[in-house]
């Protein structure tokens, strides 16, 4: 791994509508990293990702993508930034209006790739990853959840980026689906040296991609470190969320 | 008191909101000037807002144009003047009604669709895909829709008023009994080029209300379904007043380059 970190979040605070979303985020992720930010239901996980390639900008702070800082960046400053960073939505968010293949060409085409043959070469190898190979002309809005969540990684992985944003890859997967996710999130960093931060409620995606954890919570990171540091850890706020405790009685 | 705080926060609100309006303008010259036009979208929404359009557009120009034609006889049939009737009907339909009812019909269809579809890529972070992907939403969706529509509503306007006056002359001629000779002599006598040319040209102007209007909603849009649905409503509603306001301000204007009855 290189010393100079891919990733760099320094102060990070965000307010909206007067609630102190982020209250100080300090982290770094190095190239070829792949680090996992936990943290309960509105902690702030998925507005910190977005700030990382500044689609929120943040109250106060400084956050640096491959040594640059963005913040204060223009959106058109921005965009040849992101080019090399791919993020993969929550929703997946696939253009509804496009075609399974159209979606994942969409970012080879916007890269300035022309040639049918080769984007369709490209396409096809991406879905044969994600495993949707026979499914090109279906549209978003007849795909399982699952199938989503695959053609929303391909459209990623297409472009080849040097890190990817994965905002809660595995949420509503069934297992099988979920551990083919996580198994591709390793074997790209592992391949590709892609560095990948992983916003997740899943301990079980946690525990099988990260280099190190970040448990997010109130809007401060509370533990930052290994994974199995993270489980070894007594402390009871962690263990409750590790464990799945809410406290409550039957 | 009360009152003067209502003028000046309705009047921040109305400034705010024209400053929205020019940001997307500049933002939109700005990606002509310096981002490759994606015209195969731009053909796709010439489609979707000229093609498609030009059924409501008929319609609302036939009925205009008869109706018009029908009220005008009835008044100056007591003068005797219903020869006049083709000049009239022509006149206003160029002048005024013509672009005015393609304008609030295209808002209704077009300006609608444009802020639902764009509210909704919001609402689902599609627009926030597009973003991290090195795109800029005003790049891929604002100017395709605006060069669709600067093509379409002059020759949406341009239909509206010519099936306008025929049906007019359909109603005055045929169903009144006008002489069609005198009826057509008048028409022509009166109408010019200049009529044409400041329909044509409102529409386009009227064309650029509805786009950036509507666009702007979309982009703006939140809180789910409930959002994307009061964008619509608003797009709708606000392009619908500017244009009405918009048009006696043209009219002011264009009637210096394009004088009436000279």
């Amino acid at each position: 791994m290189s010393s100079s970190p891919m990733i760099s979040v320094k102060g990070l605070t965000k307010t909206i509508g007067g609630q102190h979303i982020l209250r100080g985020i300090d982290l770094e992720v190095a190239q070829g990293e792949t680090l996992v930010i936990i943290g309960r239901s509105g902690s702030g996980k998925s507005v910190m990702l977005k700030h990382l390639i500044g689609l929120m900008t943040p109250t106060s702070g400084e956050v640096c993508l491959e040594g640059r800082q963005i913040v204060g960046l223009t959106e058109r400053e921005l965009l040849p930034l992101r080019k090399t960073v791919g993020m993969m939505f929550q929703g997946c968010a696939l253009f509804d209006a496009m075609t399974v293949e159209e979606n994942v060409a969409f970012p080879l085409y916007e890269a300035g790739l022309r040639d049918p043959a080769e984007i369709h070469a490209k396409v096809a190898a991406a879905l044969e990853v994600v495993d949707l190979t026979g499914h090109e002309q279906k549209l978003p809005v007849n795909l399982s959840g699952g199938m989503k969540k695959r053609v929303a990684m391909a459209r990623v992985v297409v472009a080849q980026p040097h890190c990817i944003l994965y905002d809660e890859p595995t949420a509503g997967l069934d297992p099988i689906v979920s551990d083919s996710i996580n198994h591709l999130i390793r074997r790209l960093q592992k391949r590709f040296g892609v560095t990948s931060v992983v916003v997740t409620h899943d301990m079980k995606c946690a525990g099988h991609v990260a280099d190190k954890v970040a448990f997010l919570n109130e809007g401060t990171i509370y533990f930052d470190g290994a994974f199995d540091a993270l489980m070894a850890s007594r402390d009871s706020l962690i263990q409750d969320f590790v464990e799945g405790r809410s406290g409550d009685t039957d | 008191m009360l009152i003067l705080r209502f003028i000046g926060s309705s009047a921040l609100s109305l400034f705010g909101y024209l400053g929205e309006l020019l940001f997307l303008m500049l933002e939109s010259v700005r990606s002509l000037a310096t981002t490759p036009i994606r015209w195969r979208l731009a053909l796709r929404q010439i489609l979707e807002v000229g093609f498609r359009s030009q059924l409501v557009v008929l319609v609302t120009g036939a009925f205009t144009g008869a109706v018009f034609a029908a009220q005008t006889y009835f008044q100056f049939h007591r003068l005797s003047m219903e020869t006049a009737v083709g000049a009239v009907v022509a006149v206003s339909m160029f002048r005024e009604l013509g672009p005015v009812l393609t304008g609030l019909m295209v808002a209704g269809r077009v300006g609608a669709a444009m802020s639902a579809e764009i509210g909704t890529m919001k609402v689902t972070e599609q627009l926030d895909a597009l973003r991290s992907m090195g795109v800029h939403p005003v790049d891929y969706l604002v100017v395709p829709r605006l060069i669709a529509m600067v093509i379409s509503m002059p020759l949406l306007v341009g239909e509206c008023v010519a099936v306008s006056i025929a049906a007019g002359q359909f109603v005055t001629v045929k169903l009144m009994g006008v002489s069609e000779v005198y009826y057509v002599a008048y028409m022509l006598k009166f109408t010019a080029l200049r009529d044409l040319e400041m329909a044509l040209t409102k529409g386009f102007f009227f064309g650029i209300v509805i786009v950036f209007v509507a666009c702007n909603e979309g982009l703006k849009a939140q809180e789910g379904a409930v959002g994307v649905g009061r964008a619509t409503t608003e797009a709708v509603v606000t392009s619908s007043l500017m244009i009405l306001i918009a048009n006696f301000f043209l009219t002011m204007v264009l009637n210096i380059f394009f004088p009436a009855g000279v």
